[in-house]
C-alpha cells in the first residue's frame, strides 16, 4: 500500500469575478515509504499548493487522495490534523521558528499535540533531536541568535521528533548560501534514510532536486516526471514569471 | 488519555505565551488588575460595612431577636408590680437576657465644672443584647447591685472629661442627681465616634435604690428580651397575652419587636448591589480592553497559529489554547487584584474609616470577596478569550503559513 496517493487531482479556486482558477490539473502521484522525491517548478507553478495538499493541509477539488490508503477527504478534519501531527513533518523555507522560543522549546512543539510517552517526555525527545542534528550546543538559544544553518537545523529537529512516515520539505535551502544548503541536505536526507522516511522535497534548485531518487516537474499546475539528471531538469525551460502571471489573472 | 495530554498541552502552550509575551499580556491585563482589585475591594468594603451597621444597629436596638415591651397604666407610670409581672414572665419561658431599659439625664461634677449627662439604666443582660464592648474596666458583675456606692460604666467621652483616670484607683462621679453620693467608675464602653456626649449607664436595681422613691417608675422604663430567631414571633405573643393576663385590667401591654430585623432583612443590601453594579461595570471595561488587544495580538499570530495547524494542532486544540490563553493571564490578574485590594482594605486608615470604630472584632478580608475576585477574572478571560478564539479557528493554515 502506497503511504501517499494523489490520483488526478484538480485544485481550483474561485475568483472574485466568479470563474475558477485552476492551479493544480490531473496531478498523480505516489509516495512510497523511502521515497526521495523532488519536484521543480518556478513560483506561481502551484507548488506551495501541491504541498499543502500532501500535507493534508488542503484537499482536492477533484480526483483523490489517499494516505495509507485512505481518502483523506472521508476524514474528519480533526482526525486529519492528527494525522498530520504524527505522520508528516514540514520544513519550511522560511524555517518558520517560533519567535521567542528556544532551540528546543520549537522543536517541542509537535509534541505538544502528541499523546501517551511521547506527551509526557517531549523535552528529553526534542534534546536527543536537537543534539542529533548537532544543535547539543544551543539548546536554549533563540532563534534570533542561530545562525540560518542552525535555524535550518532546529526546523528539521521539530520536523523529524515525531519520527514522521513522511517529510515535506518547501525549499529547504532557499534561505541558506550554498554550503550551508548543501551540508543541511546531507544532514536531512542522513535522518531521513536513518528513520525510513519518505521525502519529498519542492524546490527550484536543480541541484537540491538531484538528490531524489524520483523528479517531477511542476509546470502550470501540471505534475510530469523528468529524467533524473539535474541538467535534464535544467534543460527544461521555466514558464516565465509573466505566463505564470497571467494565467493567475486571466 | 489523549484528553488529559490535550488539556495538559494546552495549558503548557498558553502558560508558554503568556511567558514569552509578558510585556503584552502584562499591559493587556493592568485594566482586569484593576478591576478585580475594585470589585474585591468593594465586595470586602460592603462586608465591613454591612459588620458595622449591624453592630451600630445591634448596639442601639439589640440584637435579632429582641422584644420590647412597654406597660402603661392609662398613661400614668406604672407602679412596681408590673416589674413582677414581667420577671414571672420571663421565669416562665425561660428568657434568661431580659432588661430593663429607663432613661434620665443627671448633671455630674467633672474637673472643668459641671455638665449633664445622658443616664441609662439597665440590667446586668443590657451587654449581651446590646453587644456593649468595653474599652476599659468591665461591665456589670452580678454583685453591683448592692454596693453602696453605686457603680457605672461610662462612654469614652465622659471618661476622657474626667482626665481618663486609672480605673484600678476607683474614679468617682459625684451628682446631684444622687443626693451627692458618689458613683464609682468601673468601666468604659465604646460608642460611635459621633458620640461625644457624656453618658453613662446604671444597674437599674443601684438607681432605684439610689433615687428617691418612685423616681425610676416616673421613667417608663421598658422591657427588653433577647430570644431565639426561630421562635421570637411566637414568644412575642405569648409574652404579650403572659403579661396582659398576669397584669389584669388597667394595663396595657404593648410588646413588639425592636431590633433591627423589623424594619429590613440587611440594611446594606441596597450598598452591595450599588458596589457590585460599580464593580461589574469597572470589570466589563477591563475586559473590553483585554478583548481589544487579543484581537489585535490574534491577528499578529495568524503564521505562528498556521506553523501549529501545520504541526498537527487541532481546530478545537488551536480554540481551547487561545481561550486558555486569556484565562490563565485573567486569572493570575486576577491574583494580583485580590492581593491588591487585601492590601488596600487592610490598611488602618481605611478599615477605620469603614467602620467608624463600631466594629469589635474586625474579621479578616472575607473569602467571599477573594473568591469573587478571581472568579470573576476567570470568567471574564474566559469570555473575552472567546472571540480571539474563533478567530484563530477560522485562520487558514495554507494563507497563515506564507505570510
Amino acid at each position: 500500500m502506497s503511504l501517499l496517493e494523489l490520483d488526478d487531482v484538480t485544485r481550483t479556486v474561485p475568483l472574485p469575478d466568479g470563474d475558477p482558477l485552476t492551479i493544480l490539473s490531473g496531478v498523480d502521484l505516489t509516495v512510497e515509504p523511502g521515497d526521495r522525491v523532488s519536484i521543480v517548478g518556478r513560483s506561481g507553478s502551484g507548488k506551495s499548493t501541491l504541498l499543502n495538499m500532501l500535507g493534508l493541509l488542503d484537499l482536492p477539488t477533484t480526483g483523490t487522495l489517499s494516505f495509507d490508503g485512505v481518502d483523506v477527504r472521508t476524514m474528519r478534519s480533526g482526525r486529519r490534523d492528527r494525522l498530520r501531527g504524527s505522520d508528516i513533518g514540514f520544513i519550511f523555507q522560511q524555517f518558520n521558528l517560533l519567535e521567542g522560543r528556544t532551540a528546543t522549546e520549537n522543536a517541542v512543539v509537535p509534541l505538544i499535540y502528541a499523546s501517551g510517552s511521547s506527551f509526557w517526555r517531549r523535552e528529553r525527545l526534542a534534546r536527543e533531536m536537537l543534539e542529533r542534528v548537532g544543535l547539543g550546543h544551543r539548546l536554549d538559544s533563540l532563534p534570533g541568535s542561530l545562525s540560518g544553518g542552525e535555524q535550518q537545523r532546529v526546523a528539521i529537529a521539530r520536523a523529524l521528533v515525531r519520527s514522521p512516515r513522511l517529510i515535506l520539505a518547501d525549499e529547504p535551502t532557499g534561505a541558506l548560501d550554498l554550503e550551508t544548503g548543501q551540508s543541511v541536505m546531507d544532514l536531512l536526507d542522513e535522518i531521513v534514510e536513518e528513520r525510513e522516511a519518505a521525502l519529498v522535497v519542492i524546490t527550484h534548485d536543480p541541484a537540491i532536486a538531484a538528490r531524489g531518487d524520483r523528479h517531477f516537474r511542476l509546470v502550470k499546475g501540471t505534475l510530469t516526471a523528468a529524467s533524473s539528471s539535474s541538467a535534464t531538469i535544467d534543460d527544461e525551460p521555466f514558464p516565465s514569471d509573466r505566463d505564470v502571471t497571467a494565467e493567475v489573472t486571466g | 488519555m489523549r484528553f488529559l495530554t490535550s488539556f495538559v498541552g494546552a495549558i503548557l502552550e498558553a502558560w508558554q505565551e503568556v511567558r514569552v509575551h509578558r510585556g503584552r499580556v502584562l499591559l493587556s491585563l493592568v485594566g482586569v488588575t484593576v478591576a478585580v482589585c475594585a470589585l474585591s475591594a468593594s465586595v470586602a468594603v460592603t462586608d465591613l460595612a454591612q459588620r458595622a451597621v449591624l453592630e451600630q444597629a445591634e448596639s442601639s436596638s439589640g440584637r435579632p431577636f429582641t422584644i420590647t415591651g412597654n406597660v402603661s397604666a392609662n398613661g400614668t407610670p406604672v407602679p412596681g408590680e408590673a416589674d413582677e409581672a414581667w420577671f414571672e414572665t420571663l421565669d416562665r419561658f425561660d428568657i434568661s437576657y431580659a432588661t430593663r431599659v429607663a432613661f434620665d439625664y443627671a448633671p455630674v461634677q467633672l474637673p472643668e465644672g459641671v455638665a449633664d449627662a445622658s443616664l441609662l439604666y439597665v440590667d446586668q443582660p443590657y451587654a449581651t443584647l446590646h453587644r456593649t464592648r468595653m474599652l476599659e474596666g468591665a461591665w456589670f458583675a452580678p454583685g453591683d447591685r448592692d454596693r453602696l456606692a453605686p457603680a457605672v460604666v461610662v462612654n469614652a467621652a465622659l471618661w476622657e472629661r474626667l482626665g481618663s483616670p486609672d480605673l484600678s484607683t476607683h474614679p468617682v462621679i459625684s451628682s446631684s442627681r444622687f443626693e451627692g453620693s458618689d458613683l464609682v467608675v468601673i468601666g468604659v464602653y465604646a460608642s460611635s465616634s459621633w458620640d461625644t456626649e457624656p453618658a453613662l449607664m446604671m444597674l437599674a436595681p443601684a438607681a432605684i435604690a439610689a433615687l428617691p422613691p418612685g423616681t425610676f417608675d416616673g421613667l417608663y422604663p421598658y422591657y427588653e428580651m433577647w430570644v431565639p430567631e426561630e421562635s421570637g414571633d411566637e414568644l412575642m405573643s405569648l409574652v404579650s397575652s403572659d403579661l396582659s393576663s398576669r397584669l389584669g385590667e388597667g394595663f396595657s401591654v404593648d410588646v413588639y419587636r425592636s431590633d433591627y430585623g423589623a424594619l429590613m432583612d440587611d440594611p446594606t443590601a441596597a450598598l452591595r448591589m450599588l458596589t457590585l453594579g460599580i464593580g461589574a461595570v469597572i470589570l466589563l471595561l477591563g475586559a473590553l480592553g483585554l478583548l481589544n488587544i487579543a484581537l489585535v495580538t490574534v491577528r499578529q499570530r495568524i503564521r505562528e497559529i498556521g506553523i501549529r495547524r501545520s504541526m498537527g494542532a487541532t481546530a478545537g486544540r488551536v480554540f481551547f489554547s487561545v481561550m486558555m490563553e486569556s484565562v490563565v493571564a485573567t486569572a493570575v490578574a486576577g491574583v494580583v487584584g485580590v492581593m491588591l485590594a487585601v492590601l488596600i482594605v487592610k490598611l488602618p486608615i481605611v478599615e477605620e474609616f469603614i467602620t467608624q470604630g463600631l466594629v469589635e472584632d474586625l474579621p479578616p478580608f472575607p473569602t467571599s470577596a477573594a473568591v469573587f475576585g478571581v472568579v470573576s477574572a476567570v470568567a471574564v478571560g474566559a469570555l473575552a478569550g472567546v472571540i480571539p478564539a474563533v478567530v484563530a479557528v477560522r485562520v487558514k493554515p495554507i494563507d497563515a503559513i506564507r505570510i
